[in-house]
């Protein structure tokens, strides 16, 4: 700021902008209180208890019930949520805005919970489980992303790459008889589908907008396709039955954390290892290193000797694999069968996964987990009848993420040769 | 290291680059290759590092020839190269960059970061090249982002480097350090071949001289044997005049007065901070100042492309600030931009109408809802005659035209809709010198019809050539305000590396 404009008190048009910026995020803070206060907390007739089951079934060490008064609870949220929406219009919170939002964010679920459960019990254990569940293919799915985008290759097939698999697996799983080795056909069919990306946009420079969305289309087609004349015709191939659950000794027996994470198959344990190897491999190794260059600054790599192409067509191929894995949830890991579409648009919600992740697998992991509670609150809200459908907190993740995206929330940066084909000299 | 170049030869679709070109560097000296843009410099060093293939010819290092058929083979042989447009990860640290391609592990297989920050520490001491090693690249500026080039081919333990173009974003003390640091390159055993069209930089700093016009060697030399004027004549073919005729300006009525004006780029930071100025009709303010100083920000904002975050802007006594570029052209306001491909022409369409992309909307171009074609190509035939056009027809896509032919092709659009003020943001740059002299010409004659004239220049040369008066800016601030009369290459330069008058 000039010493003039200081002097006269006049706002830039930057600052101004800013401040109106920070103004808007207090007032949805206050807005969520008072729906919070008002619509939660005074919603629920007076002495109702909300109940929330710890315990799943047969699994952990048992807990009693936690039982809350609703009004209450509802009411004390939503004084935070004011207190915090106060303090940031008085004067802003800064650098701790995103903390700050989150726990909003997470009083505001809360409350709703506190509001949807009160008279009635819900089981709260069991809803952490089905997230991390449902969490899962996206997680798997945004790794993909991250690896083939982080290397420059925009991967809009990952729907596509995850339907062939799914039904690749459950294909190869019934022939042989054995669910593992379906995860293994899977896995290959979907490196195959990343070569073909791969060449499509390394070789051919296709547009991979179009390259990706003529896979998906050609994916949708081929597994519809082979299910109706083969799955319907010979149904001992569509039967491959569901992956085991591998209980860790001693860990699954802790409650609550117990039946969450260590009493899952081997697609969540997969994902959960994947997620931290992925972030030590792409920051702390050499490899990582490159292709964040080439997704970065191909001709900088190029420049120090790095074979550009080469590194790219690995990384896409190594995502087609991550994909693969990801599709193969779907039917050995979840239904034990393969419907046509069934992977129902989760290849493009792990998409918004990465770009909300900021292209980051622990970031995307984050998000997965928020589309996943998402999800498995829609369907536990369908038992509790409560008078807001349960479609709309479908939504709700979604209009998040477009926010995100929109840069409201902060900047989400894509790598910047990301969907830029390479060419030498 | 000895490096000799016999019978280079690199052809593209069309053109040869480089024809037959010999060249040698000793260890311990500096090579000077000299040439105008479009000479044939980069290509020729392309081929040395191995980025290009050349079509014939060979390199030879300390004797013995070698093929390069990748940057990796070359940098393998000990060449570095630091390109003009650096090649640098901007996310990445200084530490990154200079490790990517030459990694070294731990016994786990992850990067060893502590022995390469160390190797690093030490090079930089060893060279006086300072830079912080955990810095994001994209956080430097630009001379310390060419200490990273340097460091990363010191530790790439280069034996042979290539500076191209290395002064062309410095400040004149960035220039005196980055000529000491060759000169501890040299002590070291090293050659150095250096890149430039400047003349007076190429003296000082040689031992030998190589000039290239049109992809042919046609003179080598040393600082001792040719004087600038001779080095001027051996680069473009014929003797030089770098001066304009012109009379002493008769400064009118002020016509663009801008104030307190604040601009941002695309992060939000402020590259143009409190500037005000004014330019009166029949005079021409150059903007001096070393490149990204806030100039090209300043001229998008004058031009109603870039937002004004703060400050005003006066066109003939009114407030013209914010308003869209077509409301500024019908105020009598022309705009030569900086980057004439990206900015001043359409590639794929045909010169007629790139010569009426911002009128055709009026008379006698529009009637109504309908274009009149035939007085688009009438206007076309006249501008290429008047204007000097080298195209083949007025239907050929601008992007077959030469760089000069463009500018010629934005020049003449601009300047017939120039009745108030002309800004012209590098109308020069890389072009041939009879080009130069032409669009300069023009310029001046503007002038003398009474439009108001702000010439944004990074060349020292076309600022003293043209300026009635010179504003100097230094990190988006003017710095200083200099009539002709006392504007002398020492002066101007001293403020453009932030001395304040």
């Amino acid at each position: 700021m000039t010493a003039a404009t200081r002097a006269a008190g006049v706002l830039t048009t930057s600052q101004a902008a800013e401040r109106r910026r920070a103004r808007t995020i207090g007032v949805v803070f206050l807005l969520a209180a008072a729906v919070m206060g008002a619509g939660f907390g005074l919603g629920v007739e007076a002495g109702l208890d909300s109940t929330f089951g710890l315990n799943v079934r047969g699994t952990g060490a048992e807990l009693p019930d936690l039982v809350v008064p609703s009004r209450l609870v509802a009411a004390v949220l939503a004084v935070v949520c004011a207190g915090l929406g106060g303090v940031q219009l008085a004067r802003g919170f800064t650098r701790r805005l995103p903390a700050v939002a989150a726990v909003v964010a997470v009083c505001f679920v809360a409350a709703f919970l506190t509001w949807a459960a009160a008279g009635a019990s819900f089981n709260l254990t069991g809803m952490l489980q089905s997230t991390l569940l449902r969490a899962t293919p996206l997680a798997l799915g945004a790794c993909a992303g991250v690896l083939c985008e982080r290397a420059g290759v925009v991967n809009i097939a990952l729907e596509g790459m995850m339907l062939t698999a799914a039904f690749t697996g459950a294909l190869v799983a019934s022939a042989a008889g054995d669910q593992l080795v379906g995860v293994v056909g899977a896995v290959a069919v979907g490196g195959l589908l990343g070569l073909v990306l791969a060449l499509l946009s390394i070789r051919y420079r296709v547009d991979q907008i179009i390259g990706g969305t003529v896979i998906n289309i050609f994916a949708l087609g081929l597994t519809s396709f082979l299910s109706q004349k083969v799955f319907s015709e010979y149904q001992e191939l569509n039967s491959p039955g569901v992956l085991r659950v591998v209980r860790i000794p001693l860990l699954a027996e802790l409650p609550v954390l117990g039946p969450v994470l260590f009493a899952n198959n081997l697609f969540v344990y997969a994902m959960l290892l994947l997620v931290p190897l992925l972030t030590i491999g792409l920051f702390r190794t050499r490899w990582g290193l490159r292709v964040r260059a080439v997704g970065e600054h191909p001709r900088a790599a190029d420049t120090v000797g790095i074979d550009v192409l080469q590194v790219r067509y690995r990384t896409v191929v190594l995502g087609g694999m991550v994909a693969g894995l990801a599709g193969a949830f779907f039917t050995l890991g979840s239904v034990g069968r393969f419907d046509e579409n069934m992977t129902a648009g989760r290849g493009f919600i792990a998409l918004a996964a990465l770009i909300f992740g900021r292209w980051h697998p622990v970031g995307a992991l984050a998000a997965a987990l928020v589309f996943g509670f998402a999800e498995s609150l829609q369907s536990k809200l369908a038992i509790l009848s409560t008078p807001i459908p349960s479609e709309f907190l479908l939504m709700a993740p979604y209009l998040v993420t477009l926010l995100v995206v929109a840069g409201v929330v902060g900047r989400s940066r894509a790598p910047a040769a990301d969907g830029q084909p390479y060419v030498k000299g | 290291m000895r490096v000799e170049l016999r019978g280079i030869t690199k052809r593209f679709p069309g053109v040869v680059a480089n024809a037959d070109v010999d060249l040698e560097v000793d260890g311990g000296q500096v090579l000077a290759l000299l040439g105008e843009n479009g000479a044939g410099k980069s290509t020729l060093m392309n081929v040395l590092f191995g980025l290009y293939e050349p079509d014939g010819g060979e390199i030879l290092l300390d004797g013995s020839p070698v093929r390069f058929a990748s940057p990796a083979a070359s940098i393998a042989a000990g060449i570095g190269m630091v390109h003009q447009h650096f090649m640098l990860v901007p996310v990445f640290s200084v530490l990154e960059n200079v490790m990517l391609g030459v990694e070294t592990t731990t016994r786990l297989g992850g990067l060893d970061r502590r022995a390469a920050r160390a190797r690093l520490v030490e090079l930089s001491a060893a060279y006086n090249l300072q830079v912080d090693p955990d810095a994001d690249v994209e956080d430097l500026s630009v001379g310390a982002q060419q200490r990273v080039e340097i460091l990363k081919a010191l530790y790439r333990q280069a034996d042979c480097l290539i500076l191209d173009e290395p002064t062309a974003v410095l400040t004149p003390p960035e220039i005196d350090d980055l000529f000491r640091i060759i000169t501890t390159l040299t002590e070291s055993g090293r050659s150095v071949i250096f890149i430039s069209h400047k003349l007076g930089e190429v003296r000082r700093i040689a031992d030998r001289i190589t000039v290239l016009r049109r992809g042919e060697v046609v003179g080598t030399t040393t600082p001792a044997e040719s004087s600038e004027a001779d080095l001027a004549a051996l680069m473009v073919g014929r003797e030089v005049q770098l001066v304009v005729d012109k009379s002493p300006a008769r400064p009118g009525q002020p016509v663009l007065r801008v104030e307190g004006l604040r601009v941002l780029d695309e992060r939000g930071v402020a590259v143009v901070d409190g500037v005000s100025f004014e330019v009166a009709a029949g005079e021409i303010v150059a903007v001096a100042g070393v490149q990204g100083n806030g100039q090209t920000e300043l001229v998008e904002a004058l031009a109603g492309l870039r937002a004004v975050d703060a400050g005003t802007v006066h066109l003939d006594g009114e407030d013209v600030t914010g308003l869209q570029p077509r409301r500024l052209l019908e105020r009598g306001m022309a705009h030569v931009p900086e980057d004439r491909q990206r900015d001043g022409v359409v590639g794929a369409f045909p010169v007629r109408d790139n010569l009426v992309l911002n009128t055709f909307r009026r008379r006698p171009f529009a009637r109504g809802l309908r274009i009149d074609r035939r007085a688009i190509r009438d206007n076309a035939s006249r501008l290429m005659a008047d204007f000097d056009i080298r195209a083949a027809s007025p239907e050929v896509a601008a992007a077959t035209l030469s760089g000069g032919n463009q500018q010629k092709v934005i020049v003449a659009r601009e300047f017939g809709h120039a009745d108030r003020l002309l800004i012209a943001a590098q109308p020069t740059r890389g072009l041939d010198v009879g080009s130069i002299q032409y669009i300069h010409r023009r310029i001046v004659d503007k002038r003398d019809e009474g439009a108001a004239v702000l010439l944004v220049s990074t060349e020292l040369d076309e600022v003293l050539a043209l300026a009635d008066r010179v504003i100097v800016v230094f990190r988006g601030h003017i710095v200083g305000t200099v009539p002709r009369a006392d504007a002398t290459r020492d002066h101007l330069g001293l403020l453009m590396a932030g001395a304040t008058a």
